[in-house]
């Protein structure tokens, strides 16, 4: 067609106009690894399995969640919840209760019966795990699902390790716990109770595992040096809460006196609280620089449990002990001060830290231990013998739980490469949401949901667990605070800020696509995604 | 917070385009994957563009509302121009380019046909729209514009403000800003800028008439703006909606800032977001994190002057004073306006 002057195209649609060439940068969708996952010892994928809860769906979102952790309802109850302090929400206004919706979907998923399926193809490959504490179980689980044959071995009567013979009922109900151990055993793993572990190598020898992996936490209470008469009672923290468990609780007397100020110490304090006695905690530093958590000691002091702050134990005699006070110096370090004052005490009760029982590892060759006297292993969690793997409080790491359940999964993964005869590559790290990279406008204001505890008295004088639950319709407002940082949550912005309708939306589930014919790059829809989905990259011009 | 944030939570609520937790039926048009894109790709409108993006919000919002039977006239102005280049255009509904002053008189005129149509039982009801920039709508066209009011004709007006004559190269309009620079108000002299007149707000002006519906709105707020366009088109006889659409090249501002600007001219005060029938304030939209006026005017190049070394701290004073009015004349911080 001849064209008028100055006319190059057809009458018709501007379509024809390809106005992409004017760009300079381009948007980009992209996934940010959300600050919340990043902190997670577990690592899970919170906004992944908040994103389903936000929908209502809790099936899909507990399934999800278990991809990682398979102990949602003991996580919502025993984790120190470090992804909340991590949480990009924090800067608006409180972080989103993570820890309290993993709870919900973990007593969802009891009530509900959901259990794992068994993995469809066997490997063939037997492994030995020595411990059926949290690092354990976690392994057990993922070397199920990963098809191996799994044999859990445990010195003690019940599944749990530390969980049930340290962590007191009142936070984390025996019912829980047996439910989410029972689920795991459910999958086709074998758990042989009341078997100690004697000689790892023969273990293996006899049972012709093909690896193992050792779990067997850190349980020899350390001793302190106490002058003391032989009628002063004094016991381990450890051996007290066992006893807990038990039908014969142990004879503590009324004055208990408990040294030490981590979180151990808080615990037997609060548990003979319970019994009706009165504990009293003696601890040679500060409250700010106590290792139990601030929240915990809290708790206790509400509950009624005394502490004497900056004071040590001199001597133990009959009813009585004898303390001295300190005081800190420049750098902080308890220094004593000449200052005494005596006590009644009952009973003395040490909760200063654990140490591991190595006894099964004797003579195993290339295995090192650090001076600290726990078990040295490589970044894929391997002890220096091939083919036995180590993790959770026996290997130099933080002591919880999550970590134990950390360690759990990522030595399944490396002893599932080791039997194929390969090295696990872990897929490489999203960079990291940072709340720069968010719109925090479009968020709606909504405060955080707080968690129900129990009426004072009661946590006095039973052992009800102390901090409740979020009903459903909590749960999903708690879910839904959730910024979704870093990862499309079809909100839509891209699709309806764009002026030049250069985003293709592809339907529920699918998120979007840019049409790099008509995008100018203006970079509105970057601007305007609420979670930082998206960014420019230059252009190669 | 908008008027549609209900008691229950759904996250980002009616402040995102869509969202997946809501109800299709509480989605915006915008959303929508069947939307009219009545302003369609392919238009030469610079990066960023707030007129490209309130005009494709608001049309098809109308598109929407009327099933898609709507005749638009438009006057000259930067929208006419980008999205029309002979032989080709962007728009995907039936439209009229006007002369730049007589867009609202060209409306007037299609709706007395169809009306004339209708009574003789052919055709069947379609909707008028008319639209125009500032300049031809406050400007040249005013005189248009106020007979079209008064004599209440069935069209709905709606003029996209950028705050001056952007397509001719940013000369001065009569709803450019005090202290604004443009190409006919330089920075120079005892009162650089645009100079501090006694303002021309088109919208009050409007409601003056009493005419059936006059709002404002802004890119910035999708969902309200949907809802005034769908309101408006509910209703018969003159109705107007100004619509804030700022221009980075005009503004001196980012591309990507464009929506950005917006939501601070609107949490600052400076442009007040409101809805009247028959002259009366019906409701206003709550300022949800109040700020100075400084943080709308500092991102600006147009407002340049007023910072760096000396800054010009009577001028932002008396700009901070107008947006005071219009929070109190408007009741930006009033709990009822929600
Ligand atoms: C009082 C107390 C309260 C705590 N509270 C919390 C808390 O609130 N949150 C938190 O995150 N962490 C808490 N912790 C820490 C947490 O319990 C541990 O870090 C975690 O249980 C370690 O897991 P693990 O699997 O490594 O070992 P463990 O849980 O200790 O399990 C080891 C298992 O190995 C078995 N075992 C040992 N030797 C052998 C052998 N030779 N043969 C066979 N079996 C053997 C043991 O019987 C035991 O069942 C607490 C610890 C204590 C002591
Ligand atoms: C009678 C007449 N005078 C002047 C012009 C030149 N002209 C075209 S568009 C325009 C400015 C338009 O300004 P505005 O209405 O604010 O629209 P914008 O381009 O800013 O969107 C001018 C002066 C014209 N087309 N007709
Ligand atoms: S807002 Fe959501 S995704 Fe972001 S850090 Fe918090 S929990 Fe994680
Ligand atoms: S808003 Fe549209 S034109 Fe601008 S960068 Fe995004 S896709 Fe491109
Ligand atoms: S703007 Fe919304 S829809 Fe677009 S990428 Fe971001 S979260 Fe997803
Ligand atoms: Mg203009």
């Amino acid at each position: 067609m001849q064209k008028p002057f100055a006319i190059t195209l057809n009458p018709g649609s501007s379509l024809a106009n390809h106005t992409g060439s004017w760009r300079t940068a381009r948007p980009v969708y992209l996934d940010r690894l959300p600050p919340c996952n990043n902190q997670c010892p577990a690592g899970e994928d919170i906004q992944g399995w908040l994103f389903h809860a936000e929908s209502g769906n809790y099936e899909a979102a507990w399934r999800h969640l278990t991809r990682d952790n398979p102990f949602a309802a003991i996580m919502g109850r025993v984790c120190y919840h470090t992804c909340e302090s991590a949480c990009n929400r924090g800067k608006i206004d409180e972080a989103v209760g993570i820890n309290s919706v993993e709870r919900f979907l973990g007593d969802e998923a009891i009530k509900r019966g959901w259990k794992f399926a068994a993995p469809e193809k066997e490997s063939g490959k037997k492994v030995l795990i020595v411990g059926a504490g949290p690092s354990g179980m976690s392994a057990a689980y993922h070397l199920r699902k990963l098809g191996h044959t799994v044999t859990v071995m445990d010195a003690g009567p019940y599944m749990g390790g530390m969980m049930r013979f340290g962590i007191p009922k009142y936070r984390l109900p025996r019912e829980v716990l047996d439910a989410e151990m029972q689920r795991i055993a459910d999958m086709g793993v074998t758990v042989r109770l009341n078997s100690k572990v004697d000689n790892i190598l023969e273990q293996m020898k006899s049972g012709s595992f093909d690896a193992a992996f050792l779990a067997v936490g850190a349980h020899i209470g350390k001793r302190a040096m106490i002058p003391s008469g032989d009628a002063a009672k004094i016991v381990d923290a450890i051996s007290v809460l066992r006893s807990m468990e038990g039908e014969d609780k142990p004879m503590l007397g009324r004055r208990v006196v408990v040294y030490g100020g981590g979180n151990t110490a808080i615990d037997v304090a609060r548990s003979v609280k319970r019994m009706g006695a009165e504990p009293i905690i003696v601890y040679r530093r500060t409250r700010d620089k106590a290792p139990a958590h601030d929240f915990e000691i809290e708790e206790a002091l509400q509950e009624g449990v005394m502490v004497k702050w900056l004071s040590t134990i001199k001597q133990a005699g009959d009813h009585q002990i004898t303390i001295e006070k300190m005081a800190l110096d420049d750098k902080g370090f308890p220094q004593p001060t000449g200052e005494f004052e005596t006590l009644e005490a009952d009973s003395v009760v040490l909760a200063l830290g654990q140490d591991v029982d190595l006894g099964l590892l004797n003579g195993v060759p290339g295995l090192e231990v650090t001076k600290d006297g726990v078990v040295k292993v490589g970044t894929d969690l391997m002890t220096g013998h091939a083919g036995i793997f180590a993790g959770g409080d026996m290997v130099p790491a933080e002591r919880n739980v999550t970590v134990a359940v950390g360690h759990g999964k990522k030595a399944a993964r490396n002893i599932d490469a080791w039997l194929r005869g390969e090295t696990y590559a872990p897929p490489p790290k999203h960079e990291v949401a940072q709340f720069e990279k968010l719109n925090p406008w479009y968020y709606a204001d909504a405060p955080k949901t707080v968690r129900p505890m129990l009426d004072i008295i009661r946590r006095q004088s039973t052992f009800e667990e102390v901090q409740g639950g979020l009903d459903e319709s909590n749960a999903l407002f708690e879910a839904r605070r959730c910024l979704s940082c870093g990862n499309c949550f079809e909100c839509d912005n891209c699709y309806g800020v764009c002026p030049d309708n250069a985003v293709i939306k592809l339907g529920p589930g699918k998120r979007f696509q840019f049409n790099y014919d008509y995008c100018k790059g203006c970079g509105m829809c970057v601007a305007e995604c609420p979670c930082g989905a998206i960014k420019m990259e230059a252009e190669e011009i | 917070m908008s008027a549609l944030q209900t008691v229950k939570f759904y996250q980002t609520g009616t402040f995102t385009v869509g969202n997946r937790l809501l109800a299709p039926e509480e989605r915006s048009v915008q959303a929508n994957m069947q939307r009219t894109n009545s302003l369609n790709s392919g238009h030469r409108a610079c990066q960023g563009c707030g007129e490209a993006l309130g005009a494709r919000y608001a049309i098809d919002a109308a598109m929407n509302a009327t099933n898609r039977q709507l005749i638009a006239a438009n006057a000259t102005g930067c929208l006419e121009v980008f999205s029309t280049p002979y032989p080709e255009t962007s728009w995907q509904i039936p439209w009229i380019h006007s002369l730049f002053g007589n867009t609202a008189a060209v409306a007037t005129g299609i709706a007395a046909a169809i009306k004339v149509k209708k009574q003789k039982g052919q055709g069947q009801d379609v909707c008028v729209v008319a639209q125009g920039g500032d300049g031809g709508t406050t400007d040249i066209g005013f005189g248009c514009l106020s007979g079209m009011f008064e004599r209440n004709d069935d069209v709905l007006y709606i003029c996209y403000d950028n705050g001056g004559y952007m397509n001719t190269g940013v000369q001065r309009s009569s709803a450019t800003p005090s202290a604004a620079r443009t190409a006919t108000t330089m920075p120079l002299g005892p009162e650089p800028g645009n100079p501090f007149g006694q303002g021309k707000f088109v919208p009050a002006i409007a409601m003056a008439h009493e005419i059936p519906y006059v709002a404002t709105a802004t890119v910035a707020d999708l969902r309200d703006l949907e809802n005034k366009v769908t309101k408006a088109m509910s209703l018969r006889g003159a109705r107007y909606i100004h619509i804030l659409v700022p221009c980075p090249l005009g503004w001196g501002t980012a591309s990507h800032d464009t929506i950005r600007m917006a939501r601070l001219a609107k949490e600052t005060g400076i442009f007040p977001v409101f809805e009247a029938e028959h002259g009366e304030l019906k409701s206003a939209l709550a300022i949800r994190r109040p700020l100075p006026v400084e943080e709308y005017l500092r991102p600006q190049k147009r407002f340049a002057h007023l910072f760096g070394k000396n800054p010009a701290v009577e001028t932002i004073a008396r700009i901070q004073a107008q947006a005071d009015k219009n929070i109190r004349r408007y009741g930006l911080l009033s709990k009822e306006a929600a």
